[in-house]
């Protein structure tokens, strides 16, 4: 398996994204720069977080057009699994593979914690190591959360069964006090229509090592290797 | 030519800076403020003389990069300058 994690400047989880896929794949995956207009052959890509130009004009928009970003958009119309993950997820939404937009947090505050999030759906390349409704912790950083798209949208996100995860509490309900940032329906996450793209604010990478309290995210990395292979 | 161009939040899509404002100018006791939206203001100067051709430039810059229509409006004057 051939994995690549897109660079752009002001990425700062793309490592963290490099290390986990390397415990899963048992090699490095290649890390592409984002002035690349090549894209090494790859099985997976991954969009990491960060705060790609700065989060400047809107966040992810100028990374969305980035030279790399052409080619991306154009493996993940043909299939290629693309993890957005963060600042991942709000270039996925720039670029157009994913529908809606992520806005300012409804407390205006950068949120960096551990969230729980409820998993909608495990039939998915990303999430056949996880149950259907199980509750997962993955922790987010983020100012620019809030996922946001019109209700017909919404409604037919739901109606294709394209939610990924929502906030939920310990026992899986999704409430508003488990909403901190103001999203939409609780939305964490979304996939396309294919279910081979997936974006969500929270982190994976970021609690893939026992060392560092828990392996919640590793499974979707393992997921991957397992779906991909 | 220079367009200036300004980008507003889409009514009904949640502005929590502008209610963040609203409260503030409360609390500096303007009363009479009844609702806050905050959006953005952008200056391109383009090399460009027909102003239906700038026009179309920046409708299109818009579209692609300055404006996510999702979420936001905008709306630009030319100027000769």
């Amino acid at each position: 398996m051939k994995a690549s994690v897109i660079v752009f400047p002001g990425s700062n989880c793309d490592r963290d994204a490099a290390v986990v896929l390397k415990s899963v794949m048992g090699h490095a995956p290649a890390m592409v720069w984002h002035g690349d207009s090549e894209l090494p052959k790859s099985d997976l890509i991954v969009l990491p977080g960060g705060f790609s130009y700065g989060d400047y004009l809107r966040s992810g928009a100028m990374a969305a057009h980035s030279p790399v970003m052409r080619e991306v958009v154009s493996r993940a119309r043909a299939g290629t699994p693309v993890l957005g993950i963060c600042n991942g997820f709000q270039v996925l939404t720039e670029a157009g593979l994913l529908p809606g937009v992520l806005m300012r947090n409804a407390t205006l505050r950068f949120i960096c914690k551990d969230v729980l999030l409820k998993v909608e759906r495990n039939d998915t390349g990303f999430a056949r190591h996880y149950q259907e409704g199980e509750v997962v912790r993955f922790p987010v950083a983020n100012k620019d959360g809030s996922y946001f798209a019109d209700d017909a949208t919404l409604d037919r996100l739901e109606g294709e069964n394209r939610v990924a995860f929502r906030y939920c509490d310990a026992s899986g309900a999704v409430t508003a006090d488990a909403n901190t940032n103001g999203s939409c329906r609780n939305i964490a996450g979304i996939y396309n229509k294919t279910g081979t793209v997936l974006g969500l604010m929270p982190h994976p990478e970021r609690l893939a090592d026992a060392a560092l309290s828990g392996t919640d995210g590793t499974k979707m990395f393992a997921s991957l290797v397992e779906a991909i292979h | 030519m220079k367009a200036r161009i300004t980008i507003t939040l889409k009514p009904g899509v949640l502005d929590p800076q502008g209610k963040a404002i609203e409260g503030a100018l409360h609390a500096l006791g303007f009363g009479s403020v009844d609702g806050v939206r905050q959006g953005k203001y952008i200056e391109v100067e383009v090399a460009e003389s027909d102003p239906a051709r700038a026009s179309a430039e920046i409708e299109r810059m818009c579209e692609q990069l300055l404006a996510n229509t999702i979420i936001e409006n905008y709306a630009y004057e030319l100027d000769a300058a």
